[in-house]
């Protein structure tokens, strides 16, 4: 029986629509072959969730919602909208 | 008091609140690059640390002093953070040849919620081509209140911006500005000097305002770097905040952003 592991790929969205554009993205390879690193890459692999999604990885981390904390409401920290995606790749 | 003419326009200043930094290609002398290149391979001395008046931290004789006395670099810091700022820290960034991996995403420094902000400098005495890497800095990531490595599962966004530069190229940033030192695949060692300040004045129109009712203002506020989707407004409330605080009026606003939301009437109608 072939051994699987684990890729995942991390995609920001503009919004938390699956359909909307990536912003952000990277990526870790669990077979080792590739150590994804900053800045390594001038366009997101995907345009969507959903288009990666088409390829065959497989969603599995939503971003929870929750309203802004009262007097928080115009600050900015981490990128809201973060989908993280698998596939399984034989080594 | 650096010449008016060395100071810092309106524009330039909207331009680093919006974006979080400024970049002067090709500004430092080739023979200060070279003597300033030198003394960061055998060590830069300074006197005293942290909290040290910047005049004496560099002596007679001190190349990287010599790059930040030049009239024009000093009119970028009187522009940003007064006449008489503070020495907070320095540090010779190497990075060594065929260092393959990037540096990580982070911000210098824990969580900051002053208004008052420092200056960071990163210069570059000689040639950073892409594949010498460069710092990537992210425009717009200043008012991101994150704590230090807490956003190094990035690893790329849309409008990432290496510093590819010829040498003498000088960048002032934010405080609080995300980077990262790039790979440098090449046979040379990468060096970029950087040297943080802290203002020692109210930072009110402390530059050139002979343009300071320029129409572009409100243009520059708006810049959209893209990569924070649909936050981008509340990026804009954040410029308009700290513009505000940086011109001293507090009735300013880019469009209709914040005057809506100040907009709290107490007058009651006087009924009969």
């Amino acid at each position: 029986m072939a051994e699987l592991r684990q890729q995942l790929l991390v995609l920001h969205l503009h919004t938390p629509d699956l359909n909307s554009h990536v912003v952000a993205w990277a990526m870790y390879d669990g077979t080792g072959k590739i150590r994804y690193t900053t800045g390594d890459s001038d366009a997101p692999p995907y345009s969507s969730v959903v288009e990666a999604m088409q390829d065959g990885w497989r969603v599995i981390q939503f971003p929870q919602q929750f309203p802004a904390y009262p007097g928080m409401e115009y600050h900015t920290s981490y990128l809201r909208f973060e989908y993280i995606l698998e596939k399984m790749e034989e080594i | 008091m650096v010449d008016k003419q060395h100071l810092l326009t309106t524009e330039q200043m909207a331009s680093f609140v919006a974006d979080g930094y400024l970049r002067f290609d090709d500004f430092i002398p080739d023979e200060l690059n070279k003597a300033a290149h030198e003394e960061m391979a055998s060590g830069v001395p300074t006197r005293g640390g942290g909290g040290t008046v910047l005049n004496d931290v560099w002596g007679e004789g001190s190349a990287v002093g010599d790059v930040f006395n030049l009239p024009k670099v000093q009119g970028i810091i009187q522009s940003l953070v007064g006449e008489n700022p503070l020495y907070d820290h320095h540090a010779v960034h190497i990075v060594r040849p065929q260092s393959e991996h990037g540096q990580i995403w982070h911000a210098d420094a824990i969580i900051d919620l002053r208004m008052h902000f420092d200056i960071q400098f990163f210069y570059f005495s000689h040639d950073t081509p892409r594949e010498m890497g460069g710092t990537m800095i992210l425009p717009g990531s200043h008012f991101r209140r994150v704590c230090e490595t807490d956003v190094a599962r990035y690893q790329n966004f849309l409008s990432q911006h290496p510093i590819v530069c010829n040498a003498g190229t000088l960048v002032v940033v934010h405080h609080g500005i995300w980077h990262c030192a790039q790979p440098n695949l090449t046979e040379d060692t990468r060096y970029m000097f950087k040297l943080r300040l802290n203002p020692t004045v109210r930072q009110l129109k402390l530059w050139n305002t002979d343009d300071i009712n320029t129409a572009g203002i409100r243009g520059i506020l708006s810049r959209n770097h893209r990569w924070y989707g649909n936050d981008v407004r509340l990026e804009i409330v954040n410029r308009i905040k700290l513009w505000r605080f940086l011109i001293g009026d507090e009735s300013y606003d880019v469009g209709y952003w914040l005057s809506r939301l100040e907009n709290m009437p107490e007058n009651v109608k006087n009924v009969a």
